[in-house]
């Protein structure tokens, strides 16, 4: 019983980094019908700024964390414009491509500025461990500002979502985009917002798991980015509050393979959920079925 | 009319160009003139076409975009290496076997998978691909992590030359047949190609065996080749390998796989102590490709000697139409 609870609480912590790449994953496929390989790389962009900030800058947490947020935001925006944008009106497979391309030059080019070696992350909160109920639960604080920043980070997507006028605009255009432009929305500036507020929660998860795993490396967001796209297949590829579920409920899959059985596993359970869902219920979780029209 | 006399001329240039184009490397191979260093290269080069010109048929042609090669891969280089390695049997049988397994697996992973489109068809081979990598990573039979080693070399430029004749002029063959018609039929609209009487499920699902059929045999040569396979060689990051040389090439051009797979292996072969900067290149590459030129270099034209010379002698490689 201990045993399970510490994973539960484990699967959670990485299950909430899962959600918050995966709600970028979700928001970007809602909105142009892309997979956007590179976010996963994004998410280790992030990453990197918020080690360099606290390391060479010695900047706190909130600081590094927006310094973070506003370069990948950069990033992912500049990377739409670039690469995504000229394509949108070609056939999907180029754009996947591009972003296929697009993931390897983030990683490859990450290798030869960074250097390919393991960076440690630095301690900005001292490991603490919290006891309750005589210690069948404990949770270390890391976890808990895991818990908090994505609790925070969640809600305020959602008042993004349903309360602003630019939420509003994301909503319509990935209803339809061409009735959007109909209406007036001016759908370029939605993709570019769409691909800011996914690119600045990668970030987030970025710092995060570096403060939790303490080490960071230039392909460090192959797998969970990977991991991320199945979450949010998982929950219904474009359904927000579906990335949230998907991705807790893999960090806890994840968590649960890796404590019970063996952790080279892991990898291959999550591609098989992967699968299986895609045959049997490829909407998702939360998902409808549409029936595709000639 | 079409004079089967002319027809049957030009396949006899075209092989009597193959077979001098084979001699010549041989002669240069065996007097050591091309040392090694190239031999490798040039048997790598080979390898990659029979890979490229397979995952061509499915993504150029066939339209389904499948980013799990190198699962099928490892599949006929691992089953080859068994058959070799294990129990000694000849090297022709362990080619077949491979072969014949990577295109069961097809079948397989094909059947279910086919049923989605694009980007999730992508995602799904990806998926399968990895499951395959897990599999031999947990089997101790295979060596777990880290591999099989000591595969005896039988790969050698006659077994590879004649290896990529094969399945370059049956994957040409089958795209002329009504077979590959149907296929392209399916890539141009699938709907359509539906309603037209076309059964879309097994033609996706031939072609995809057939492209995975030819992976084994690849995986096949390349075990043979390097005395060593390990799960980690045939992990994504080799499927994006051969996929950058099809979209390079041009989907649903087979000599513009052929060309794209020789020029990777060469730039493979030159930047070899830098993989890094190798991928950078391949990934620029990829990115500047679909802005400017999305079709590919070739697009889905062919390079025809006929158009070109009067007879079909002068180099092999572009013997295919």
């Amino acid at each position: 019983m201990k045993t399970f609870i510490e994973q539960l609480i484990n699967g959670l912590s990485l299950g909430s980094i899962y959600a918050l790449i995966a709600l970028g994953y979700t928001m970007v496929y809602g909105i142009m019908k892309l997979i956007n390989f590179a976010h996963g790389d994004i998410y280790m962009v992030g990453a990197f700024t918020g080690f360099f900030a606290s390391t060479y800058f010695h900047l706190g947490f909130i600081p590094s964390l927006l310094l973070a947020m506003l370069v990948s935001l950069i990033l992912g925006v500049t990377i739409e414009r670039v690469a995504y944008r000229p394509l949108r009106d070609k056939s999907k497979i180029s754009i996947l491509i591009t972003a296929i391309g697009v993931s390897l030059l983030l990683e490859n080019g990450g290798i030869i500025l960074l250097s390919p070696q393991v960076r440690t992350y630095p301690q900005i909160f001292k490991q603490h461990m919290y006891s309750f109920f005589n210690g069948i639960i404990t949770i270390s604080n890391q976890q808990i500002v895991i818990f908090v920043v994505s609790i925070i980070m969640m809600v305020g997507l959602q008042l993004i979502i349903y309360k602003t006028k630019i939420g509003k605009a994301m909503r319509a255009v990935s209803t339809d985009p061409d009735a959007a432009r109909l209406m007036g929305v001016n759908v370029d500036r939605t993709v570019s917002f769409t691909f800011a507020i996914g690119s600045a929660l990668a970030a987030v998860a970025g710092v995060l798991v570096g403060i939790y795993y303490n080490s960071i490396d230039p392909l460090m967001g192959i797998m969970p980015g990977l991991k991320a796209f199945i979450a949010a297949v998982l929950g219904g590829i474009g359904i927000i509050p579906g990335a949230m579920v998907g991705g807790l409920l893999m960090g806890v899959i994840e968590a649960l393979v890796s404590g019970y059985g063996s952790s080279l596993y892991r990898d291959g359970v999550s591609f098989a959920i992967l699968i299986i869902i895609l045959l049997i219920k490829p909407t998702g979780l939360f998902g409808k079925n549409i029936r595709e029209k000639v | 009319m079409i004079k089967l006399k002319q027809i049957l001329k030009n396949r006899f240039l075209i092989f009597l160009g193959l077979l001098a184009f084979y001699g010549i490397i041989q002669i240069l191979l065996s007097t050591n003139i091309l040392n090694d260093y190239y031999e490798i290269n040039i048997v790598l080069m080979g390898i990659n076409i029979i890979l490229a010109v397979s995952l061509n048929l499915i993504n150029g042609f066939t339209g389904q975009f499948s980013l799990g090669h190198a699962g099928f891969m490892s599949i006929g280089a691992y089953t080859s290496a068994i058959i070799t390695y294990k129990l000694g049997l000849p090297f022709p049988l362990a080619l077949l076997v491979g072969g014949v397994s990577a295109g069961i697996a097809g079948i397989l992973i094909g059947i279910p998978s086919l049923r989605l489109k694009g980007d999730y068809l992508a995602i799904t081979t990806l998926g399968f691909g990895e499951i395959i990598r897990v599999i031999f990573l947990n089997t101790e039979y295979v060596g777990g992590a880290s591999g099989l080693s000591g595969i005896p070399k039988y790969t050698n430029w006659t077994w590879v030359f004649w290896m990529a004749v094969i399945t370059v002029v049956l994957i040409r063959n089958f795209i002329n047949s009504s077979y590959g018609r149907c296929c392209i039929a399916i890539r141009e609209d699938e709907t359509a190609a539906e309603s037209m009487g076309i059964n879309t499920t097994f033609y996706k699902t031939l072609a995809f065996t057939i492209g995975a059929f030819f992976a084994g045999i690849g995986g096949a040569l390349y075990a043979h080749n390097f005395y060593i396979i390990q799960p980690e060689t045939f992990n994504f990051m080799k499927s994006f390998d051969i996929l950058t040389m099809v979209v390079l090439g041009g989907l649903g051009s087979i000599t513009g796989s052929i060309l794209s797979a020789i020029f990777l292996t060469f730039v493979y072969a030159v930047l070899q102590d830098y993989a890094a900067l190798r991928m950078v290149i391949y990934s620029l590459l990829l990115i500047i490709v679909m802005l400017f030129r999305p079709e590919g270099l070739m697009g889905t034209k062919e390079f025809s000697l006929k158009k070109l010379f009067k007879k079909g002698e002068k180099s092999s490689e572009f013997t295919v139409n």
